[in-house]
């Protein structure tokens, strides 16, 4: 691979983060919630209130403010949160792994229950489990998400009493585990606390279920399409014609050419999941960034806002960077 | 060898569309020995479907009737679909025309053949890599251990066409279906593809359909040549004698090729008759 | 076009032949006729609500709250009393407010960014295009979110914010078309005729991508209608006491256990609104489709 690609990606890279953070900047400044006002309170004297802005270095040119900013994120300074009074940073490294365990088992139920699906559709393309596909992909789609959530919470928890309630374990076992990880289920199995590990599991099922099922709708329906279009070219018939199984068509000749793609879908669709996290979470109490998140936004702390859209800004682009990655690894036409 | 035979006797393919039924092969009937085949026509005439028919490799959409489509005794209509899968590749074979495009994309070469090969017996891995390598060698590939490593992209269009025919002699069928295997190729390789498939076609004793847009082409390669437009047959007749041939069509194709022995100010136009396709 | 004079004057335009034929097209697939359907019924409850509704949407009668559905209150009653069949029949017209306000300035800023992206080309291409993927490499929602919290909540700057964020494809989409057409015959024509840019792009290059562009509004409608949907769900859209969807679910939600129809109801529209607009657009999509043989 010569260096001319890969330089060009990374300052294409570069410049979209550095957009980003002018952009997140802005934000931060315009935001009608006075920070100031924030932590003195409506009931401070001018000069406290002065004194303040001037510490927060509001007074200076905005340029000069960018420049701070950028200067402390060399650091890895995001600021401080208003909410928690902590670093940005180490809110933001407690509230990550919630969300990421959320986020990982959503996509293992989207995945292991969208892309049979949607193999089924496209060999029984016109047909019972085509239409069955497209209707869950459908409904998968045009469902708002949160009020899955509630709707699941109602049946599957108010009125039969399967899965587990709002937060991430149940209120007796609240503060018992201690965090390694962040990954309530990794570290209950670390420390080998059985009935925590299961409310924790009880917990965690239904969320990703509800994340999961999102996903899932989008998977099957890109997997159908791209085996269709697999499935109508000339090397199917020559697998045909050598006389192998429908089996060893469909799985050993048309998936194997869309691994690729659906490798990128899934990294795409893993972005997407932390956007349904953000309304999720709320729903289920959920103590991950998206609720860090929204609760920031509603309560106007520009650091903590700041630093989540910096972060999940970065996140985004490195997934990209991954499924670019990732084709020129998996597909042999690309690797010329 | 014992004698097989291909019976087909009234072929009708229709394609079921929004407005009904579109007629693609009308009333077809031939038969074919231990020979070489032709079905000459242009594009739109029917020939690749009549192909496809013999391996039932149409679309769902497709309705395939025939008073008789008989293969070596076995009624290709009335089989189902598991015995059509026993049939193809042992029995019946096709090589099509562009390997970049017949040929998966994403898997080497040498494995492909290699299903082909374990479809007709079950060997080890060593075994079937040596096996395939010999069917490399068969077709003329000088290195056939590095060309069984290839991908299809990297392979140019006279090695794909010897890697397809290879991977679809492996397990020696009976009958082959060549649809347009040469006009992908450049023309200095074409030669040497139809050269290839003489030798295989007198060492296994195969059947050849050849299908082509190419009337003299095949008039030097194949024996028979079955002239094909609208989806009708409007001439059969031995190879040799296609210069004397009677239909108007016929005579109009012989006439449009550009030859270096008759000068011409001006290349004949083909006038079509609406009698030939419904005659 | 605008050189050949209109001789047969009372004749149908040729474009409008072309809208009947789509039209017939579209109908024969039944689920996208569904879909119209539904649309159309939006359309109309939000013309008629204020004379379908059986009562004041905000009207509040706390004697009567948190009743089930039943005669007199279809829907039942919310935590204030007040008629949750007249508060879903009034967030239809919110809802389309949204729907057409999100349309009107994602249309057009979209292609305009991305005809002139692709008209002009070189660093022009290159500035448009860089920004339109930075919007676009970022989860929509999170952008959408963060907007809002800058400009205050509320439903005008919830639209706006959602536009902000949806603008990109259509820019796409656009560009790859200007890109397509603008070594067309009929554009250097144009040019030799002596025609500004401003014209050519206007008169001949967004005619061309309207119909595109149209299909893949109508493909974006829905997840327009679920992202409105979840700003009002976290309190950054429309305001109480609107009676809009989401925010009826996210004030539904204290009470969901005990009532749930305050939450099943509006999700329940939503869900119809945003089912009708993806059938529609999957529909259009595929009348439109030159690559369609069934």
């Amino acid at each position: 691979m010569s260096a001319r690609p890969l330089l060009r990606g990374v300052a294409g890279i570069a410049t979209s983060l550095l957009g980003l953070l002018v952009l997140t900047f802005l934000i931060g400044r315009v935001m009608p919630l006075d920070p100031v006002l924030a932590i003195v309170g409506p009931d401070a004297d001018r000069s406290t209130y002065e004194q303040v802005h001037r510490q927060l270095g509001l007074d200076q040119p905005l340029a000069v403010q960018f420049g701070r900013y950028l200067l402390s994120l060399a650091h890895g300074d995001l600021g401080q949160a208003l909410l928690t009074g902590n670093p940005v940073a180490r809110d933001l490294v407690r509230v990550l792994p919630a969300t990421a365990e959320l986020a990982t088992l959503a996509m293992l139920i989207g995945v292991l229950l969208g892309v049979p699906l949607g193999v089924l559709a496209a060999t029984h393309h016109g047909r019972w489990p085509d239409h069955l596909a497209r209707v869950l992909g459908l409904l998968g789609h045009s469902t708002p998400v949160f009020w899955f959530g509630m709707m699941g919470l109602l049946v599957f928890y108010a009125w039969l009493g399967w899965a587990g309630g709002i937060g991430r374990i149940g209120l007796a076992f609240e503060g018992n585990v201690p965090t390694v990880t962040g990954l309530l289920l990794l570290d209950a199995a670390l420390a080998g606390d059985a009935p925590a590990w299961r409310s924790a599991l009880r917990h965690l099922l239904l969320p990703a279920a509800v994340l999961g099922l999102h996903s899932m709708a989008y998977l099957s329906r890109m997997t159908r399409a791209f085996m269709l279009a697999q499935l109508s070219q000339e090397y199917i018939t020559t697998a045909r014609v050598k006389g192998l199984t429908e089996r060893q068509v469909v799985w050993g000749h048309a998936f194997r050419n869309i691994r690729v793609q659906l490798l990128t879908i899934v990294a795409l669709a893993y972005g997407g999941l932390l956007e349904g996290a953000v309304l999720t979470e709320t729903v289920f109490g959920w103590p991950g960034f998206g609720s860090y998140l929204t609760g920031s936004l509603l309560l106007g702390d520009m650091n903590a806002v700041m630093g989540s859209v910096l972060v999940i800004g970065v996140l985004f682009v490195s997934l990209n960077l991954l499924t670019d990655a990732l084709y020129r690894v998996f597909d042999p036409r690309a690797a010329a | 060898m014992t004698a097989s035979l291909l019976q087909v006797d009234q072929l009708d393919v229709a394609y079921r569309g929004p407005a009904g039924a579109v007629p693609v092969v009308k009333g077809v009937s031939f038969t074919l020995g231990q020979e070489k085949l032709a079905v000459v026509g242009e594009s739109g005439s029917g020939k690749t479907t009549v192909g496809r028919a013999l391996l039932r490799l149409l679309p769902r959409h497709a309705q395939v009737s025939a008073r008789t489509l008989r293969f070596d005794g076995v009624d290709l209509l009335a089989a189902s679909d598991r015995q059509m899968g026993q049939l193809r590749g042992q029995r019946l074979s096709m090589i099509m025309q562009d390997p970049r495009y017949s040929l998966n994309p994403v898997m080497p070469v040498g494995a492909q053949i290699g299903e082909a090969v374990l479809r007709a017996e079950a060997l080890g891995r060593a075994a079937c890599q040596e096996r395939v390598e010999q069917l490399l060698a068969r077709v003329h590939i000088r290195e056939p251990g590095r060309v069984a490593r290839q991908y299809a992209h990297q392979l140019s269009g006279g090695m794909g066409q010897r890697v397809m025919i290879a991977m679809m002699l492996a397990q020696k069928p009976r009958l082959l279906v060549a649809d347009e295997p040469t006009s992908a190729l450049d023309v200095s390789v074409r030669q040497e593809v139809l050269d290839l498939l003489d030798e295989l076609v007198a060492e296994q004793g195969l059947m050849l359909l050849f299908i082509s847009h190419d009337l003299n082409l095949v008039g030097r390669f194949c024996d028979r040549v079955l002239v094909m437009y609208g989806g009708r047959v409007v001439e059969a007749l031995p190879a040799a004698e296609l210069a004397h041939a009677d239909h108007p069509y016929t005579r109009a194709l012989l006439s449009a090729a550009p030859s270096l022995k008759h000068r011409r100010r001006t290349l004949p136009v083909l006038q079509r008759d609406p009698a030939w396709s419904a005659g | 076009m605008s050189i050949a004079v209109d001789s047969n004057a009372g004749a149908r335009p040729a474009w409008a032949d072309e809208a009947v034929a789509l039209l017939r097209r579209l109908m024969r697939n039944r689920l996208t006729a569904a879909g119209l359907v539904v649309i159309g019924l939006l359309v109309l409850l939000a013309l008629l609500a204020p004379w379908l509704a059986p009562a004041d949407p905000l009207r509040q009668d706390l004697a009567r709250a948190l009743l089930p559905p039943g005669p007199g209150h279809w829907f039942g009653t919310d935590e204030f009393g007040r008629d949750v069949l007249s508060r879903l029949l009034h967030g239809t017209r919110i809802t389309l407010f949204i729907v057409v306000l999100v349309t009107v300035v994602v249309g057009p800023l979209g292609m305009a960014v991305g005809v002139v992206a692709g008209y002009f080309g070189g660093r022009v291409d290159a500035v448009l295009m860089r920004l339109t993927d930075m919007v676009l490499s970022f989860p929509s929602l999170i952008l959408a979110l963060a907007f809002v919290a800058a400009m205050g909540p509320g439903l005008d700057h919830a639209v706006l914010a959602i536009a902000l964020t949806a603008w990109p494809p259509i820019a796409r989409l656009s560009r790859a078309e200007a890109l397509t057409l603008r070594q067309s015959d009929f554009i250097v024509v144009a040019q030799l005729q002596g025609a500004s840019n401003t014209r050519v792009l206007l008169k001949h290059l967004v005619p061309l991508c309207l119909p595109s562009v149209l299909v893949r509004l109508t493909m974006n409608m829905a997840s327009v209608v679920l992202t409105a949907a979840g700003l009002g769900f976290l309190g950054l859209g429309a305001q109480p006491p609107l009676p809009e969807w989401g925010a009826m679910i996210s004030e539904g939600r204290r009470y969901m256990l005990d009532s749930w129809w305050l939450v099943a109801a509006p999700g329940a529209a939503i869900l119809a609104v945003s089912t009708a607009f993806n059938l529609l657009g999957d529909g259009l999509n595929d009348a439109l489709d030159p690559r369609q043989n069934t």
